[in-house]
């Protein structure tokens, strides 16, 4: 093979190789049946990176300190050498942005642009919660709309009022997605329109929730005390952004961006496995694709396997470098064994996967991709052997006894162990303590009861009385928490009263 | 086809905003670290900046959160010795194996380290610090000048002109001087229509006419093309006049004592003291004069360099530096017209009857020209006359401060309450 074959050779990346790489990766990815938004490629420097990275990866946002904090830190250990810098951000929009650093070598951006614009890319365009959850050709906009919106919030009420309100919404903003119920799109122009109607329509409902002229009673039967809300509430925002009692307009348009952005992000909180998994068995995949056909060289492909095998390391429980699973690695490995699983299935994978062993492997990957999250998939397909590759066990924390124990490792008796311990640890409704509104004082002192239902007997960490302060700034009058256990008793209360 | 953007030459500080918050939002913390920071360090590296080290749970956002207790299953990779119904013991915080480790340089998990741009950390340095009774404000004939707009003239430099308003007076002069020549081309045209219309055939009364005419025209023409687009003429240039400024004028006598019973130690705080100094002065008051005056048994005037590195050293005689202080004012300072300061820094050793003198000095001269004096001493190790001859000056004169300082921690506090900002009366 002559080298003038290879679309790159060195490290230095120019503009037109980048195109080339993208059209060709493009092309192997739609030879694997790769569905994609398109891309938009940004070249940024490290500066603006870390810019990038301290905004959540929001592309447009409204300021705020915590942000501040977040560049602080990210500024001050990239300085020092403890961290380097994600290779890519992707935004999940229409079309999807990726961002590309600059320092990166030839070989990094090919890799970014396979695992980024391809692999993630058509993640966010086919799993299932980014589908209901987000709306990528209108998020950009919405993020343009909420930081004007603060903004301007700030040149009427001062950045003082509408800092404390943010950082109330912050300290609830992952109580402020609906986990059950459908969300609605979200888009731009009817946000805009509808906002300032909803600002006095709103407001008018609530003052007649807290209306105190004395209605009158249907004669008969003295009426049984209804709870307000009568079924529990699990989107803490929204519930205050409909029924608090003291907020001003502004005020509830403010809970609401904050709900909305976290509505955004969530199905990013629980599909962090499969999503990194996906992006990097593609990234994988597409290059191995690329050197077959001699595009890249055999620089090239050593430069890649070292990343690569770096981005999927995962260190042993008794390394220094351990600190949890790592997500890309089980991803990626769970990825690969099920391609395995199609292509070259065992006994004992007919055993486990019928219905998939032996079937066309792009076809049940696409599937697995589009139609679970990562608590799912782990609990479908975590296959016995990358249990036995990984060498997975679990180890039970239970407070009443005076040691750990070891409940199941990676043999016969402990697969399925394994594998709903670990779709377990992968489920956010159990990592979360589980907080719902539970009721209203109407006719008293307004004060507002949230109920924590126990999972495991777990207590809630002592930050609470913190969060609780941030609550009550938000409902006006006084809040309480509950803490019920498996019976359905009272076991601990908290509460705050309004300042 | 992919679209790709070079943002390299957009701005990079998109977080500024969201860091001068966050600086902002816990100032408190912040300064509280900034003055832990001098105490543990040299006073001339201020100007660099500082890594500041504010306890992290101070700044964290609380969420709803589970806290240890309870029952919970951890999957750990790469199993090596364990089969299920093993026990272990259980570590002394948290996971497996993984005691909380302390980073290498002592910082640990529990501080939020970041670093203040020097800016940030002199802002935060000399808050609140200001020079007391900054008043006299004279119209000195060299000083400060503003230079303002004041209209348009037609003489200038070529920098200075208002293309604007050249080209609009250019315009104005072309319609004026065409407008002659236009009207007669507009008659010429008339006629030469007129004839045309007039009768058919050739006519060699007729075609002699229009010739004339045409020729007329022609001229005209010329006329007009030949005005200049430009002219000196229309030149307008951008005016700017000098405007006095009234500024208070200020200046700060530095009196450092260096005889013989100032050892080392003590040598370094008085001059870290006047570093300090010296950096408030130069950084929040621009229009500002020092003079250095060190002595021993005789003053001297020196300069910044001299005044902080030089070695010679004697005897003590306050007054001296005193009276060349007065000396000075007198000579260069007229106290109508200046804000005059005063810091002193001695050990209080002093002959015992040079004492009364310098009290008479500093009450019945100086006190009087002088803004503020403030005056410290440096581990003394008891207090001689100096000190109690200067206790009399300051129950009479309201300007006197005095402050002792035992250790180079306490240079900035008694700084600090030297120059405190008075709130206004």
């Amino acid at each position: 093979m002559s080298a003038s074959q290879y679309i790159s050779e060195g490290s230095e990346w120019t503009f037109d190789q980048i195109q080339r790489y993208e059209q060709e990766i493009g092309r192997v990815a739609a030879f694997y049946g790769l569905d994609t938004y398109p891309n938009q490629i940004e070249i940024i420097s490290a500066e603006q990176m870390m810019d990038a990275y301290s905004s959540v990866g929001m592309p447009v946002g409204y300021h705020h300190w915590s942000f501040g904090k977040q560049f602080l830190n990210v500024e001050q250990r990239y300085r020092r050498g403890h961290m380097g810098l994600a290779y890519e951000i992707v935004i999940n929009s229409d079309p999807c942005i990726a961002y590309l650093m600059e320092e990166n070598s030839m070989m990094m951006q090919a890799l970014v642009i396979a695992h980024a614009s391809f692999g993630h890319n058509s993640f966010f365009k086919g799993n299932y919660l980014f589908r209901t959850w987000t709306s990528a050709d209108a998020i950009i906009d919405y993020l343009i709309f909420a930081r004007n919106y603060i903004a301007d919030c700030e040149q009427r009420h001062g950045e003082e009022a509408v800092e404390l309100i943010l950082d109330s919404c912050h300290a609830l903003m992952n109580y402020g997605v609906d986990r059950y119920k459908r969300p609605s799109p979200l888009s731009v122009r009817e946000e805009k329109q509808r906002q300032r109607e909803r600002e006095a329509r709103l407001q008018m409902q609530i003052n007649d929730l807290w209306r105190t002229i004395p209605r009158k009673e249907p004669a008969g039967e003295p009426e049984e005390k209804k709870r307000f809300p009568s079924e529990p509430q699990e989107n803490l925002l929204y519930f205050i952004e409909k029924n608090a009692p003291l907020l001003e307009p502004w005020q509830r348009e403010i809970v609401r961006i904050v709900r909305k952005l976290a509505q955004y992000f969530y199905p990013q909180r629980q599909t962090q496995v499969m999503n990194e998994g996906w992006a990097t068995f593609w990234h994988y995949t597409i290059l191995n694709h690329l050197y077959e056909e001699r595009l890249v060289n055999d620089a090239f492909m050593l430069e890649f396997l070292q990343t690569h095998t770096n981005v999927v390391f995962q260190p042993p429980y008794n390394s220094d470098y351990f600190s949890s699973i790592n997500p890309y690695a089980l991803g990626f490995t769970m990825m690969r064994d099920i391609r395995r699983i199609c292509e070259q299935p065992t006994d004992e994978d007919k055993r486990w996967f019928p219905d998939i062993a032996g079937s066309q492997w792009t076809a049940t990957l696409d599937f697995a991709m589009r139609n679970f999250k990562d608590e799912s998939f782990i609990a479908q397909y975590l296959s016995p052997k990358v249990i036995r590759d990984m060498k997975l066990f679990v180890v039970l924390d239970d407070d009443r006894k005076r040691k750990l124990e070891v409940t199941a490792i990676h043999d016969d008796s402990g697969y399925r162990h394994v594998r709903q311990s670990l779709a377990e640890q992968h489920n956010l409704g159990s990592n979360e303590p589980n907080v719902q509104v539970y009721n209203v004082n109407r006719e008293g002192d307004r004060s507002l009861t949230l109920r924590h239902t126990q999972f495991k007997r777990r207590p809630l960490h002592n930050t609470v009385e913190e969060v609780l302060k941030h609550l009550s700034r938000l409902w006006g009058f006084t809040v309480r928490i509950e803490t019920v256990d498996n019976d359905g008793r009272v076991v601990k209360t908290y509460e705050c009263a309004a300042s | 086809m992919p679209l790709i953007i070079d943002r390299r030459l957009n701005g990079k500080n998109k977080s500024a905003v969201n860091r001068q918050r966050f600086i902002r939002r816990f100032k408190a913390q912040i300064k509280r670290a900034v003055s832990e920071a001098i105490s543990e360090r040299s006073i001339t590296d201020i100007e660099s900046g500082e890594k500041i080290n504010i306890p992290a749970r101070d700044i964290t956002e609380p969420m709803f959160r589970h806290g240890a207790g309870g029952e919970r299953e951890t999957i750990y990779p790469g199993n090596d010795t364990y089969i299920a119904g093993d026990r272990i013991k259980r570590p002394p915080e948290g996971g497996v194996g993984k005691p909380g480790r302390a980073t290498r340089d002592g910082e640990g998990m529990d501080n939020f380290v970041f670093t203040l741009t020097r800016e940030e950390f002199m802002e935060f340095f000399f808050e609140d610090l200001a020079l007391p009774d900054l008043v006299k404000r004279q119209l000195a004939t060299t000083i400060d000048f503003k230079t303002i707009r004041a209209g348009y003239t037609r003489e200038g430099i070529p920098a200075n002109i208002n293309v604007l308003r050249s080209l609009k007076g250019a315009l104005a002069r072309r319609i004026a001087l065409r407008a002659a020549y236009a009207e007669r081309v507009k008659d010429a045209e008339d006629e030469l229509d007129r004839i045309d219309g007039e009768a058919e055939g050739s006519n060699p009364e007729k075609s002699a006419k229009v010739l004339v005419l045409e020729d007329r025209i022609r001229r005209y023409r010329k006329r007009i093309a030949a005005i200049p687009f430009i002219d000196t003429f229309d030149l307008r240039y951008n005016n700017r006049i000098r405007q006095p400024r009234p500024t208070a004028r200020a200046v700060m006598f530095c009196i450092m004592d260096v005889s013989g019973s100032m050892d080392e130690e003590r040598k370094d705080i008085a001059k870290r003291f006047f570093i300090l100094l010296y950096l408030f002065l130069i950084r929040n008051y621009e229009q500002i004069e020092v003079v250095f005056i060190r002595h021993h048994t005789t003053a001297k005037e020196v300069d910044e360099d001299e005044f902080f590195h030089s070695r010679e050293t004697g005897g003590t005689v306050v007054s001296s530096a005193l009276e060349l202080m007065h000396e000075i004012i007198h000579r260069r300072y007229p106290s109508a017209e200046w804000n005059i300061y005063a810091a002193q820094a001695s050990d209080g050793d002093n002959w015992n009857d040079d004492s009364p003198l310098c009290r008479n000095l500093l009450i019945e001269k100086l006190m009087p020209l002088l803004q503020y004096f403030a005056y410290v001493e440096i581990k003394p190790d008891e207090h001689q006359s100096l000190w109690r001859e200067y206790l009399h000056v300051k129950t009479h004169c309201r300007n006197f401060a005095m402050q002792r300082i035992d250790a180079l921690t306490d240079i900035y506090p008694v700084f600090h309450k030297l120059f405190r900002k008075k709130a206004a009366a």
